[in-house]
């Protein structure tokens, strides 16, 4: 193999599999260190620039994160990063001083139409450089369907209300209330830049015998979510079944077991495991009592004359293909028959954009969605850019944020009149962590506590409160241990092969056997003969130059600790434990002059 | 040396032996040696021979005396029983264990001063005794512990990290348990372990006595221009006969081998030694030859490594005694004592 490219950002970044994974890429060991030392405010802030709102993605994030935690390599279980990012969010102090101050107006006006999670982001980043930014939505507040669709039992409205202010208050002109019919109209007005972040809003249905007929005691999940958070809708009836796996079925189910429902049940076509909705969502479903049952494709809605019966069911198990489609296939069992009195259909979001006239120029797909460049974030009609679920399809809030930060960075470049793809690398450091024999500027040690639970309210009291929060979040004794769980991947085994004198030190004190010294084979042949076969394929392996034996050094990055150990026993200083600290580039952000 | 205890944490697929234990489970405490010392890596050799060979860790008594060298069995098989003798006094201790408890594996540890210099005599007697035992002397020619100065086994002409140059002839340790009757001898590199594990698999399944030298530089005050015994030094000049494969009776051989290449040794518990040589005219069971061998390439300034003797049908020092086959400790008061009617017969039998 060739030696690897340790001189770029690439290689790093990758090694920080939280960092890697995150769309925003926020530096997740880095605030969890902070965490533990017990600098909240500095946390929120490393958060609040790369992901925007970090006390509500500490409560409702997707965390691709976790996932790809390493420590849910060594160990069963991941950091709980999403929940140590509400700690953040919750044990601050007033960040307000702390917060950007808007440049001096530039003249130039962005109109940002919806007020989710990508518009905001759009809004903040430009806000600050001085850009004139008015959002559009036509809800009473900003938020989007952070507000509309997330049950407030997970994400009370108060935490929305907090971090939509932090970006209205730099200087944002809203428009609430005020629905954009028209792009055309819009256009009309002279925006130097038009960005669309109006989310997926509609919710798809399930046309299937009986729905029109039994309409009143069926609902689609999304519009109904939105009902119970403004209060629209206060009660359901006893018996419910909710269609759908993913995490807005789970919302579904949950504000059902809420509202008067006590007889609630997911019903889903896929199997459990393949069901959408995250793995602790499922979890926190089962935990308030309510049954998935798997592998059942609704059939007919029953009705007696118009008043919901029940729903049938076809039964029917997965087969795949050679390239692994899966198809759901009936296994010829008797249909089954599952009463209730409403039904809540949560199987998947739809993007709508019935207000954008077909003859602007802006080209649509075939499957109706606007042509982008992924990159850039740019329709073709130049002056009109796309962000969260409206651009690429339904993700996240986490996703949104990033995309609105990719956008914002197009919408600034654009109305400088620059080249979109003239776009910054991220910025990044790479500092030795060295502060004598044994010592280092982290916490080295690795804890061997498990994974803590976040403690919640009783369920008795919070089944009965659709606004009483369940979770409390850790307190900082709790999220200190937590914190320490962290392995601390972004500081980094560098090693210079000139000053490695062979001893094996290194290899012999590793706790987890990362490290060879061996002759140089190709990848795959190597993988095999490593101290311990490397046989995660997708982490890299870490090869050094020739040494003088002529051998190799050869790392396996996958079950690395950053003990910084092999640091330790070095007796030349080959081995150096270095932080690696990465932030995306910003909007308005200027090539560092070297 | 490292403050913190090494993390528990295991990787997911990490493997175990045919006993049920992983390679983590034959280490001892935290080193507190030099960071970089030979001797860590010669320890880390101990754990992968013992894990290979599926040894249970309460079945090995390790041995040492005093030193850096000593004091490395503290940081390997942490759940094996263990003895730090006196200076240089190893082999004797061990040597009334062995006696005492044939069942045990015995792994006698011990340095360049500790076997070459208070304890010459006692290794001399354990090698032609025949012991039962691995004797493994990490040799790095100075004395660590009171900051470097030349130890017996010190290569004439070569230099301190002060500069001093060393006058004294040194003593060859394997040339003398090559001449005292040791069944199995070996020189190697705390940093070649490709060669050292094998080594030490063939000597613990080795019925006699058993020597390795393994030369171990000490980064500290022997790892610098001048010295005979650096990582440099010896790479440089390491001179090897040939590669030894450790094959237990169970395992498949793999590899082919072209004729006359390969020397196949059947120890007597089953386990084979597969001597791929380098130097095709070196015989391994001539003792004479090697003694020879290693006379000629060390005035060249060579420094021969493997395999260099060994005698799979060696006899070993029970044999010798016509000792009992059970452990003392499990023969019983009325056997090991049988009173002094028996103590009158015996009397009266030599009367």
């Amino acid at each position: 193999m060739n030696p690897t490219k340790i001189g770029g950002h690439e290689y790093f970044h990758k090694v920080v599999d939280c960092q890697w994974a995150c769309p925003a890429h926020t530096p997740v060991p880095e605030y969890i260190r902070l965490i533990a030392a017990g600098r909240y405010s500095d946390a929120y802030m490393i958060n609040w620039r790369s992901n925007v709102f970090p006390g509500i993605l500490g409560r409702v994030c997707d965390r691709p994160c976790e996932p790809a935690c390493r420590r849910g390599r060594v160990e069963s279980e991941p950091v709980a990063i999403c929940r140590l990012k509400r700690v953040a969010a919750d044990l601050k102090d007033d960040i307000r001083d702390s917060l950007p101050r808007p440049a001096r107006r530039n003249g130039k006006r962005i109109a940002c139409v919806g007020a989710g999670p990508a518009s905001l982001t759009v809004a903040r980043d430009l806000a600050v450089l001085g850009y004139q930014v008015t959002v559009f939505d036509n809800g009473a507040a900003p938020g989007g369907m952070m507000r509309s669709q997330i049950p407030k039992f997970r994400l009370p409205d108060e935490v929305i209300d907090e971090e939509c202010a932090y970006i209205v208050d730099l200087g944002v002109e809203t428009r609430y209330n005020q629905w954009v019919g028209s792009l055309r109209d819009l256009l009309a007005e002279g925006w130097d830049a038009v960005f669309v972040g109006t989310g997926a809003p509609r919710g798809r249905d399930a046309p299937i015998t009986g729905r029109q007929e039994a309409a009143k005691h069926i609902h689609i999940g999304i519009d109904w979510l939105a009902n119970v958070a403004f209060g629209h809708t206060s009660r359901i009836s006893r018996r419910v079944i909710v269609l759908g796996g993913g995490n807005t079925a789970m919302d579904c189910c949950r504000s059902a077991r809420r509202l008067g429902g006590e007889d609630v049940k997911v019903i889903v076509r896929s199997g459990f495991e393949e069901m959408k909705a995250s793995p602790w969502e499922k979890e926190e479903a089962i935990h308030e009592g309510i049954p998935i049952l798997n592998m059942r494709v609704p059939k007919e809605f029953r009705h007696d004359n118009g008043k919901l019966t029940g729903v049938l069911f076809e039964i029917v198990r997965a087969e795949y293909d050679a390239k692994g489609r899966r198809s759901l296939i009936p296994t010829g069992e008797p249909d089954e028959f599952h009463e209730c009195d409403e039904v809540l259909v949560a199987i998947g979001q739809e993007n709508a954009f019935p207000w954008i006239e077909k003859d602007l120029g802006l080209e649509f797909d075939k499957w109706d969605m606007p042509v982008l460049n992924e990159k850039t974030l740019q329709s073709t009609l130049p002056k009109v850019f796309f962000g969260g679920d409206a651009a690429l399809g339904p993700k996240n809030i986490i996703t949104a944020a990033a995309q609105g930060h990719e956008a914002a960075i197009s919408i600034d470049l654009f109305c400088r009149g620059k080249k979109l793809d003239d776009r910054l690398p991220p910025e990044f450091n790479l500092v030795s962590q060295k502060m004598g024999i044994h010592e280092w500027s982290y916490d080295n040690q690795v804890s061997e506590e498990e994974r803590k639970k976040v403690p919640v309210k009783a369920l008795e009291k919070t089944l009965k409160d659709i606004k009483l929060e369940l979770e409390m979040g850790f307190d900082p004794l709790m999220a200190c241990s937590e914190a320490e769980r962290c392995l601390n991947c972004d500081v980094q085994t560098v090693f210079s092969g000139k000053l490695c004198i062979e001893c094996d030190a290194c290899v012999d004190i590793c706790p987890t056997e990362c490290i060879t010294f061996t002759a140089n084979g190709e990848e795959d042949e190597l993988r095999g003969r490593l101290k311990a076969p490397a046989r995660n394929r997708d982490q890299a392996l870490y090869v050094s130059d020739a040494l003088k034996t002529s051998r190799v050094m050869v790392k396996d990055e996958n079950v690395c600790l950053h003990c910084g150990m092999c640091a330790e026993r070095c007796p030349t200083g080959a081995w150096d434990m270095q932080k690696f600290f990465l932030q995306c580039a910003e909007a308005g952000a200027e090539a560092k002059r070297t | 040396m490292t403050y913190l205890a090494k993390p528990k944490l295991l990787r997911a697929d990490a493997p175990r032996n045919a006993v049920g234990y992983t390679r983590r489970d034959y280490e001892g405490a935290i080193s507190t040696l030099c960071a970089g010392c030979g001797h860590d890596s010669i320890s880390a050799a101990v754990v992968q021979a013992c894990f290979d060979l599926d040894i249970e860790p309460h079945r090995v008594a390790k041995l040492s005396g005093i030193g850096c060298s000593s004091k490395t069995p503290d940081y390997f098989l942490g759940a094996s029983h263990g003895f730090n003798t006196t200076h240089g006094r190893m082999p004797s201790v061990l040597t009334g264990a062995a006696l005492a408890n044939r069942d045990l594996i015995y792994l006698g540890v011990s340095g360049d001063g500790d076997s070459a210099s208070i304890g010459i005599a006692q290794f001399a007697h354990a090698m032609r005794r025949g012991v039962n035992m691995t004797y493994i002397c990490e040799n790095n020619g100075v004395y660590g512990l009171t900051k470097g100065q030349f130890s017996a086994t010190a290569d004439k002409g070569s230099k301190s990290k002060r500069g001093v140059v060393n006058n004294d002839t040194p003593i060859d340790l394997v040339a003398l348990a090559l001449q005292l009757g040791a069944s199995y001898v070996a020189r190697s590199f705390s940093g070649d372990k490709e060669q050292l594990i094998p080594l030490i698999k063939g000597a613990l399944r080795h019925r006699g006595p058993a020597f390795i030298d393994v030369i171990s530089p000490c980064v500290t005050f022997n790892n610098h221009a001048g010295s005979t015994k650096s990582y440099d030094y010896v790479r440089e000049h390491n001179d090897a006969v040939n590669r030894l494969d450790f094959i237990l009776p169970r395992d498949k051989i793999e590899a082919s081998y072209p004729a006359g290449s390969l020397r196949r040794i059947v120890q007597h518990d089953g386990s084979i030694l597969h001597l791929r040589k380098l130097d095709t005219d070196y015989d391994p069971s001539d003792r004479v030859g090697a003694m020879n061998h290693l006379q000629e390439r060390q005035a060249l300034g060579e420094i021969v490594t493997g395999l260099l003797y060994v005698d799979s049908g060696a006899v070993d020092l029970h044999r010798h005694l016509n000792t009992v086959e059970k452990p003392l400790n499990q023969l019983g008061d009325a056997y090991l004592c049988p009173g002094s009617k028996a103590l009158d017969a015996l009397n009266a039998s030599l009367r």
